[in-house]
């Protein structure tokens, strides 16, 4: 901070210098930023619960420049996907997740890195936000070597520690989740398991059955609905009966956060992960957020929905801008310090690209590998009888 | 002292040992199913073990298999090693995704990130009585998709050594048994009763040595019984998927001749997929007559005694192909 600060003053300096005018500088030096702020935040709509997080958040700067940081990554990465997918270099599917980075954003402030996170098919910012980087993720889109599963997944299937995807089945997740929030008790390790779905997914039978055993069991489960409004080109009044997505869970507390707001959204998930490491059992939270682009690349987003809403909630609920403009108008920071992270993300992001789009393609000899783990090398059967194909673990 | 003798064990006593000295020898092995503990099984496979390890180990379920399996499968990706029983494997349809595209998936398209390490278990195929929703064969099912290893016992040894194997192992396992042999009692070998017996998954046991080759899936009994001429090779294949191609091509390339059989239905089944294979292979240029399949008849199950009788393979349906085969 101080370096970038003695950057830029050095820079101004010599431009003053260059042609003799005055140049008029808005240099701060680090002692002038607000260390930390205090925000209300919107409350959260409760069910079967006394009270809720609290209705205020403290924003340190550290935290508030890494969330922007992280934001801002995020969105740029997901541009930068359509911009590929467009070229016809990335292929298949593709799930873009701009619109609604406050959740992994606030989520993962709210968790312990040692904690776990399942989620479904729009999974590129929870694969960044737990652990991943930008380079491995897109070439995982490319379909590269480098790609974070080696080329082998795509879009809805990475991983990383603690990260058990990506998921390509809706609410295939949902149980898996459970059963690692159930691995996660049974060792004893005071860790939970948060475990997304999206309102489409919401209605799904088998997230029934899940409520009912983690809530039977007691797992440290926190079950997070991110309620985009809409589940492919369904809106939620067409598939759903009960849209109060926060209730569904029935004798599952739970909380309705507005999912643009990063702090909401953290305050949340630190309120819920207390109550599952309280021993209480399973918690739910719906999310209420926004997705700017169509379900996925091969979805406009404009037939089931009108452009005015979507630049409406660009305009007012945007989450990058509502934070920016906290941090600004409460001199946590200034217009320079983040353009020099918008720069920084760009170059990340743009390094990322050219390794995804120059990165090789995967060995064909690799091809049968991973069929299984810590097992003898095998024969596999190919396009026809004479084919000789191994696998290895 | 006496020397242990070899014993005379049920294939259900078998696979309750197999599950009490894995519970035993590793902490992170647990039991889940409808009915595993405190009923002690449905089939009292699992008796006795929830009243020796406790709830944390040995849990009952909701009737909910899409939700428990998944449960068990999630458990496996973060670092348990479950054993999920669906009461029969019919009701496996049920949460035939998550076994399928949550287990059998994951560790390919994860490029070896992500291991599970699970084992679904359960009565296969046919019983005494119970219809047609509740009789199926899922051999077939299951041995299509890569990323399964799918084991098919036979007798007592079979089911503790190769359960033990299929816990053991890191990868998802569908272990498929059958209901109308958990009674049936075999000898077990003084190897057999020790705590670390195992046979390796992907191997097939040559039965009984002889001059013609028969494989059976299910039915070995049959084929072990006097009725049957005793030059009859017998090759149990104890293993689906990896199945254990050499030594069936071995065995064809001595005996001139083959036959399987098994409980399931015709198309589409472990009796095409191996004739195919032997086609395809060495063996093929050794065979004097074309393999032949015998399998249960290709209709839902029905109920009544003499209609359900006649929909499996009897002795005399196999006596009657392996004649055939012969030209006798």
């Amino acid at each position: 901070m101080r370096k970038m600060l003695t950057i830029i003053s050095n820079v101004l300096r010599a431009s003053t210098k260059k042609n003799g005018a005055r140049v008029v500088v808005s240099s701060r030096s680090y002692a002038d930023f607000t260390p930390q702020a205090s925000f209300d935040i919107k409350g959260c709509d409760l069910h079967r619960l006394e009270e809720g997080p609290a209705q205020q958040a403290v924003l340190t700067r550290e935290e508030g420049l890494q969330y922007y940081r992280t934001l801002q990554m995020m969105r740029r990465m997901e541009l930068k996907a359509d911009q590929l997918y467009k070229q016809k270099i990335i292929r298949g599917f593709c799930h873009l997740y701009d619109g609604q980075e406050a959740c992994a954003v606030g989520i993962e402030a709210g968790i312990n890195p040692t904690d776990h996170l399942i989620t479904a098919y729009r999974a590129h910012g929870y694969t960044l936000t737990r652990g991943g980087t930008v380079r491995e993720i897109m070439a995982e889109l490319t379909g590269r070597r480098g790609g974070i599963a080696k080329g082998k997944g795509g879009s809805m299937h990475m991983y990383t520690k603690n990260f058990y995807g990506g998921n390509g089945i809706v609410g295939a997740q949902v149980p898996l989740g459970a059963g690692v929030a159930l691995a996660c008790k049974y060792q004893g390790r005071n860790e939970l398991c948060v475990t997304l779905y999206g309102d489409g997914a919401a209605n799904q039978g088998q997230i029934f059955e899940t409520y009912n055993m983690a809530s039977l069991w007691k797992l440290p489960c926190i079950f997070i609905c991110e309620n985009n409004k809409y589940g492919m080109g369904t809106s939620v009044e067409r598939a759903a009966a009960s849209t109060d997505y926060y209730k569904r869970g029935d004798f599952i507390p739970g909380l309705r956060v507005d999912g643009m707001d990063v702090l909401c959204v953290r305050e949340a998930t630190k309120f819920a992960a207390d109550h599952c490491r309280a021993g209480k059992g399973p918690i739910l939270m719906e999310l209420q957020t926004y997705r700017y682009h169509g379900h996925s690349m091969s979805d406009p987003g404009v037939s089931y929905r009108t452009r005015e809403e979507i630049q409406e909630v660009r305009s007012k609920s945007d989450p990058i801008s509502m934070l920016k403009e906290r941090m600004l108008s409460n001199n946590m920071t200034n217009v320079e310090e983040l353009k020099e992270i918008d720069v920084e993300v760009r170059k990340e992001i743009e390094d990322a690209a050219q390794f995804a789009t120059t990165d090789p393609e995967p060995p064909l000899e690799e091809l049968c590998n991973h069929l299984f783990s810590n097992d003898q090398p095998l024969e596999v059967r190919g396009t026809h009888p004479w084919t000789k194909l191994k696998s290895v673990s | 002292k006496t020397s242990a003798a070899s014993l005379q064990m049920t294939v259900r006593d078998a696979l309750n040992q197999a599950m009490d000295e894995e519970l035993e020898r590793d902490e992170l092995v647990f039991l889940l199913g409808e009915e595993v503990a405190q009923y002690d099984g449905a089939y009292k496979v699992s008796r006795g073990l929830w009243k020796k390890y406790g709830d944390k180990r040995i849990v009952d379920t909701p009737i909910t298999e899409m939700g428990f399996a998944g449960i068990a499968v999630g458990a496996a990706m973060a670092g348990l090693r479950p054993i999920c029983e669906f009461m029969t494997f019919n009701f496996s349809m049920q949460a035939i995704d998550q076994v399928i595209n949550s287990a059998a998936k994951t560790y390919y398209m994860s490029a070896g990130l992500q291991p599970v390490p699970v084992v679904f278990r359960g009565p296969n195929g046919a019983s005494a009585g119970v219809a047609a929703q509740h009789s199926q064969c899922f051999a077939a099912w299951y041995g299509h998709c890569p990323g399964l290893k799918v084991i098919s016992p036979w007798n007592s040894e079979d089911a503790k050594g190769l359960l033990k194997s299929a816990i053991r192992d890191d990868n998802p396992v569908v272990f498929l048994e059958n209901e109308l042999m958990y009674g049936v009692p075999f000898e077990m070998s003084e190897e057999a009763q020790s705590k670390d017996f195992t046979i390796p998954i992907g191997k097939a046991k040559v039965e009984r040595p002889g001059l013609c080759c028969q494989i059976s899936h299910l039915h070995i009994q049959l084929l072990l019984s006097s009725l049957l001429p005793s030059q009859f090779q017998v090759i149990n294949l104890r293993t689906i998927r990896p199945m254990d191609v050499e030594t069936i091509e071995t065995s064809v390339m001595k005996t001139n001749h083959l036959v399987t059989v098994e409980g399931g239905w015709p198309q589409f089944g472990v009796g095409a997929e191996i004739c195919a294979m032997i086609m395809e292979g060495p063996a093929f240029n050794y065979l004097d007559a074309p393999a032949v399949r015998v399998t249960g008849v290709d209709i839902p199950m029905p109920y009544a005694k003499i209609l359900e009788d006649n929909s499996v393979p009897q002795i005399k349906d196999i006596i009657f192909s392996v004649k055939k085969t012969l030209n006798v």
